[in-house]
């Protein structure tokens, strides 16, 4: 390196390597503080040089012009000359696919819009639905059936023996937290009341569509997404195969008709959980238990928490098949878009089985139902 | 620069290609063309080291290929859809090799992915995720990842495949000014014809039926003088059945 007053030169020389372009940039940046007016890197001597170490020495001197130094490259001859002037040159420049962010306002705008297009897309899809699920009322043929009993043994029959353990161990659970506090009351025998009431009204019902939604729900978003993401659903469209038919309805029908199902197994197994508990932990004989819960279900509620279970069941069913179609449906973009539709589904769907249960809660008081 | 020599590729029982011989030279665009199920993608995915032949050598520059290795890639490769990863943009996509085969700090990685990008004229493009780009795009942004670790050599897989005519021409004027002002090698399988008039000196013709290469040489005096019946009807675009 050469400096004067105002004035500094770099001589490069030998083969200059990309992957040397770290040190490469940092000794220039040391050799040249303070910075000089005017900066030249002379490369008359370099033999060689590659695409990156070039994209680095250009980077150099973009910084320095930014610093208020003037800084030329010279002395490049022949195949080192002509890639300097590759990479300086600017090929035609595409034009932006959409106008960059105008700032926060912009953003935010942005984002509320897309919201508004996804809520106006989810409304779509459930009216879209509603309308071919009535048209197909009327030519039921045109429902592809063949793949309904498919879907019922997958997430019916696959889904059975997570179900049951789930709810085996719900049932067992609500008995334990039960059984400690009925024992110092000397109410062991209502235990039963306790944990039939629970499961079959509220946890049956709700832990199987949870799991449902977790198996089925991500299955049908994924397998949607993908079918979506590769133009399969286009390729449907254009053979005149609609996608409401052929893939939504179906689903739909699998799931209204398997979780009440599963439901009423999951009321089965949860209350037996409730019987392990008392035999174990309050030795209650099995015809007591059994009687309770008979009497609480059939006599004191004339059947209605059943009922009211199943009927919840139905309609989280449509709520995981719907909402896990439509966010399939929706997918773009690849294998990332493929992941984010399955997440949403999975997520919206556990909101709406959350929000639907209240919703019946609550209807359920204010009707004494 | 690559030797073929008696190469034989297939799966399980099913022979592919049988006894393939061929060079590349160094700076050259060589071609490998083919009709459907000539297995050109069978032959591209031995070159780059996705397929393990069942008899044969492959050497590039005097090493023998011996299947993938730990170590980095000594050439690009530009997949047919352009292969980049959904989930990162297009700068990230480019970072990806130098962040992982090179001890290179944060802003030289930064300034060569960008001017990547900028050599394949995407400038303005680095935050874009794949999904947001067209398809023409994606094979740009391909290349520029192909070159991010300056090897001297690159397999391109069917370039031109599903792109309008001007942007298949436009990719073929970048392939061009890569050749030639980069002086890299370029391995490409296409059977875009016009492409391959414009780009290439040299090709080799594959054929199902020969499994093996039915033509060799200049395609556009393959157009005129192929011996092979089956090598001038396609380079003269004449079904069989005509």
């Amino acid at each position: 390196m050469d400096s004067e007053a105002g004035h500094a030169e770099l001589r490069f020389s030998g083969e200059l390597n990309f992957r040397d372009a770290s040190q490469l940039s940092g000794d220039v940046r040391r050799l040249l503080e303070p910075l000089a007016g005017l900066v030249r890197f002379d490369l008359s001597r370099v033999q060689a040089l590659d695409g990156g170490s070039t994209a680095v020495l250009l980077e150099l001197q973009s910084e320095l012009s930014q610093r208020g130094a003037r800084a030329e490259i010279v002395g490049a001859e022949g195949s080192v000359r002509k890639l300097l002037e590759l990479y300086q040159s600017r090929p035609a420049r595409l034009a932006p696919l959409h106008p960059e962010d105008a700032g926060f306002f912009d953003h935010v705008g942005r984002l509320t819009l897309e919201w508004l297009a996804e809520l106006r897309g989810m409304l779509a899809f459930g009216g879209d639905v509603l309308a071919y699920g009535l048209a197909a009322l009327r030519a039921p043929r045109s429902i592809h059936w063949r793949d309904v009993g498919g879907l019922m043994e997958r997430a019916g029959v696959g889904g059975l023996p997570i179900v049951t353990l789930v709810n085996f161990l719900v049932g067992l659970v609500i008995g334990f937290q039960s059984a400690v506090q009925l024992e110092q009351l000397g109410a062991d025998i209502f235990l039963a009341d306790l944990v039939v009431l629970s499961v079959t009204r509220e946890l049956g019902p709700l832990m199987t569509a949870i799991v449902v939604a977790g198996r089925s729900g991500a299955a049908y978003a994924a397998e949607l997404g993908t079918m979506t993401v590769s133009e399969e659903i286009d390729a449907l469209e254009t053979m005149r195969l609609d996608a409401y038919r052929f893939l939504v309805l179906p689903r739909l029908l699998a799931l209204l008709i398997i979780v009440p199902m599963l439901t009423l197994i999951a009321d089965v197994v949860g209350s037996l959980g409730g019987l392990v508990v008392g035999v174990i932990a309050l030795d209650l004989p099995v015809a007591a238990y059994l009687n309770e819960a008979h009497f609480a279900l059939v006599d004191l509620g004339s059947g209605h928490h059943v009922a009211m279970g199943l009927l919840k069941s139905v309609f989280f069913g449509a709520a995981i098949a719907l909402i896990s179609c439509q966010r399939g449906l929706a997918a773009r973009g690849g294998a990332a878009g493929v992941g984010r539709a399955t997440t949403s589904a999975v997520v919206t769907t556990l909101f709406a089985l959350i929000i639907l249960d209240a919703g019946f809660t609550i209807l359920g008081h204010v009707f004494d139902f | 620069m690559i030797d073929v020599e008696h190469l034989s590729i297939g799966f399980g029982e099913t022979v592919i290609l049988e006894d393939l011989s061929f060079s590349v030279q160094r700076g050259e665009i060589f071609v490998i063309l083919g009709g459907s199920g000539s297995g050109k993608t069978s032959l591209l995915k031995c070159m780059i080291d996705l397929l393990q032949p069942l008899a044969g050598t492959i050497r590039i520059e005097g090493v023998e290929k011996t299947g993938l290795n730990g170590g980095p890639p000594s050439y690009g490769v530009l997949f047919q859809s352009g292969a980049l990863l959904g989930s990162m943009t297009l700068l990230e996509n480019v970072r990806l090799p130098l962040e992982k085969w090179t001890p290179l700090d944060n802003t030289a990685i930064d300034a060569i992915a960008r001017s990547k990008l900028r050599l394949v004229g995407l400038e303005g493009f680095e935050a874009y995720l794949p999904a947001e780009i067209s398809g023409g795009m994606k094979k740009r942004a391909g290349i520029a990842r192909a070159l991010a670790l300056e090897s001297p050599l690159l397999f391109l897989d069917e370039p031109s495949a599903g792109l309008d005519p001007v942007t298949a021409v436009e990719l073929d004027d970048l392939i061009l000014t890569l050749n030639s002002s980069l002086g890299m090698t370029m391995v490409i399988v296409t059977h875009e014809l016009e492409s391959i008039f414009k780009i290439s000196r040299r090709c080799i013709m594959l054929d199902r039926d020969a499994r093996g290469i039915i033509a060799r040489g200049d395609p556009r005096e393959l157009r005129e003088q192929a011996s092979d019946p089956r090598a001038l009807n396609f380079f003269n675009r004449i079904s069989p059945g005509a």
